[in-house]
């Protein structure tokens, strides 16, 4: 066997399908990941385009309260058909980032469904978002409201074709991030 | 012979007037015998020497006894005058409405034995239930309280549990008959045989039911579809509750007469399960357990469970992972050693991707030893490992040094539309390894039943803790997984 870097594809190449949703509501750049498992589980991440991520950037606080009265770390799911989930559209909340030059972003839920977790491990290490937000600094598992046609859920969504098409006529234009 | 003695006389008489068929009175007079339900005209015999103070006429049995039925008639105060012939009362009973009249004839088991041939059962042996209308009970009770005062004086002991039920007598007067046309064992209790099942309905006295619910409005609860409220046991537990008096209020004794008799219902049949079960081997890769299908799109042609459910045969050779099949409603239940041989080897041949071994049937308690074995066991492991960071063997001996190492696996995103959400701990008892090349080894795992071994090794999102990325300092995937073995020793190996 040949020495590979990385030749073999990786747990999310084989399982998911990379979806995009670029310059959320309107905030330039602010691009979301969507990771779709072929089961139709989706987990919400970073883009590596995003804000957060560029120019060495370090996370000073997030934080799971939306509003007075919705934490997402309050929520809680039973039962195989996860009953009890909060219900997110697309434009729902996910957390709030700021970082250490006070600005701030919200992380945007980008599909419609139920909410099954957020992940706590990047409120004890933040930094776990900024070295891997694929993976282990992921912000949180959706399940998706549409159960027929996994298809419908990404209505609206960009492929990783298109979101590199977003992405080269950002260079072209050289719009700062 | 005669089941009937001088002192049932006065219950007989006044059973007798109500209209009751024959097998009735019998059964109010407590007759446990279950020949004496199978022959009517015998019956009748009996009870018109009963029902009357003449002495009993020595050849009167085959014929089509005129007298005595005109005896009956008078006794009755009936105004019919014709005569019918004495297997058949042409008055319907109003207390089975009819079940226990013509229904008890051999036509009509003849009618029913035909229809569990029809539908091409095998068995030995077969038990036979019955459903009655609620509002039997009903007509019952209003019966018995017409002569509850007559059965205490001929004994002070007997209560209305001592009344034969109908669905008894119907069983005993058919059961001989139904089991001869199948040549089957009518058996009383449900064991590993086919349930044939004749169900009875009353259209016309639906109602007798419905002023239970105003007497006793907390015995009966609302249904959730349009399905009448009046349930055989609630109606049951109406009528263990309301006072005599309250009842005789409401509800004529003995019962009134109908116009028409029960329908009978289409018979059906039920055959217990049957359980196989056995040990198999997957030699591919690519074959799922399961069938793989997305929103009704299948995603891989196969899976284990098809190649073994569909023909269930057999093979040879090695451990294997038990497993077990529950058949449903099997129109065939008996196999022979052989024949199950040779489904063990007609799986084997139909396809080269698994192997099934020790195939057999079990019984229900059995299966769920196997699962127990998934609890408590332990099962062992090999897998490829990739890393992505280039290692050396000495990079991999401290996995050797680790026992009983505690993870906390949250249910993997993969399962997770069909699990529900939870944090699961598990052990990783012992792990060994073999190094391949500088991005490749071989791991072995010795774990608790129930460890998802490819999150263990891959981490899924950070949601198992620890994993071995964490342990080897690196991201790591998995390429290959085998069970070597699964440590429970059932189901019992069978020789070849």
């Amino acid at each position: 066997m040949e020495d590979s870097e990385k030749k073999a594809p990786s747990v999310i190449d084989r399982y998911f399908t990379r979806w995009y949703r670029t310059d959320l509501k309107g905030k330039s750049c602010e691009d979301h990941c969507i990771l779709q498992h072929s089961n139709r589980i989706c987990v919400i991440t970073l883009a590596e385009s995003h804000p957060i991520l560029q120019n060495g950037r370090k996370i000073k606080n997030i934080n799971y309260q939306i509003s007075d009265g919705c934490s997402r770390l309050k929520n809680k799911v039973s039962g195989k058909s996860k009953r009890g989930g909060q219900f997110l559209t697309e434009f729902a909340p996910l957390c709030r980032i700021t970082c250490t030059d006070e600005q701030e972003y919200t992380i945007f839920s980008c599909i419609r469904g139920r909410l099954l977790e957020v992940n706590e491990a990047i409120l004890n290490k933040p930094d776990l978002l900024l070295e891997k937000p694929s993976t282990e600094g992921y912000i949180a598992v959706i399940l998706p409201k549409f159960e027929e046609k996994s298809k419908s859920v990404t209505e609206g969504l960009l492929t990783r074709e298109q979101y590199e098409e977003v992405l080269t006529k950002r260079n072209q234009q050289e719009e700062p991030c | 012979m005669l089941s009937l003695k001088e002192k049932d006389r006065p219950i007989v008489g006044k059973l007798l007037c109500a209209g009751c068929c024959v097998r009735c009175v019998l059964r109010f007079c407590c007759v446990g015998t279950c020949s004496a339900y199978r022959r009517s005209y015998e019956l009748l015999a009996f009870i018109s020497e009963e029902s009357s103070p003449q002495p009993h006429d020595a050849s009167g049995e085959e014929k089509t006894d005129e007298p005595p039925n005109k005896r009956l008639r008078i006794d009755e105060g009936s105004t019919e005058g014709s005569v019918t012939a004495a297997q058949t009362d042409s008055d319907i009973c109003p207390v089975c409405l009819g079940v226990l009249q013509d229904f008890c004839d051999p036509t009509f088991a003849k009618q029913v034995s035909d229809a569990v041939k029809n539908q091409q059962y095998e068995f030995d042996s077969l038990v036979l239930t019955v459903s009655l209308p609620a509002q039997l009970s009903v007509r019952e009770h209003s019966c018995w309280l017409h002569v509850k005062k007559e059965i205490r004086e001929k004994s002070m002991c007997l209560g209305k549990e001592d009344v034969i039920q109908v669905k008894d007598a119907f069983k005993w007067a058919v059961q001989g008959k139904i089991g001869q046309e199948l040549g089957a064992a009518v058996l009383a209790n449900v064991s590993s045989s086919c349930e044939v099942s004749v169900g009875f309905m009353h259209p016309e006295t639906e109602e007798d039911c419905h002023f239970l619910a105003n007497t006793c409005p907390d015995c009966f609860k609302p249904t959730k579809n349009k399905a009448s409220i009046f349930t055989r046991m609630a109606v049951v537990k109406a009528l263990e509750k309301i006072s005599e008096e309250k009842f005789s209020r409401h509800y004529p004794c003995p019962p009134k007469k109908t116009n028409t008799r029960c329908t009978a219902l289409d018979t059906t049949c039920l055959h217990t399960s049957v359980f196989i079960a056995g040990r198999y081997n997957k030699f591919s890769r690519e074959l799922p357990q399961t069938p793989w299908v997305i929103d009704g799109e299948r995603r891989m042609e196969g899976s284990v469970e098809e190649l073994i459910a569909a023909p269930l045969l057999s093979s040879f050779r090695a451990d294997g992972r038990p497993f077990a099949v529950e058949l449903l409603n099997p129109h065939r239940a008996k196999f022979n050693r052989t024949e199950i041989k040779q489904l063990q080897e007609t799986i084997n041949q139909s396809s080269d991707k698994i192997r099934v071994r020790d195939l057999q049937i079990v019984t229900r308690e059995a299966t769920s030893r196997m699962k127990e074995g998934e609890e408590e066991k332990t099962k062992t492991y090999s897998a490829l490992i990739w890393t992505q960071k280039a290692i050396e063997s000495t990079d991999l001996e401290f996995l050797a040094n680790i026992k009983d190492l505690k993870i906390a696996q949250k249910t993997p995103l993969r399962v997770l539309h069909r699990r529900p959400l939870a944090v699961r701990p598990r052990l990783i008892h012992s792990m060994s390894s073999i190094y391949l090349d500088r991005h490749h080894f071989t791991l072995k795992l010795c774990t608790q039943a129930g460890t998802y071994i490819k999150e263990f090794v891959h981490g899924d999102f950070g949601r198992t803790k620890p994993n071995l990325c964490d342990l080897m300092k690196t991201n790591a995937d998995i390429l290959e997984l085998d069970v070597e073995s699964v440590d429970i020793d059932w189901p019992p190996a069978i020789p070849d």
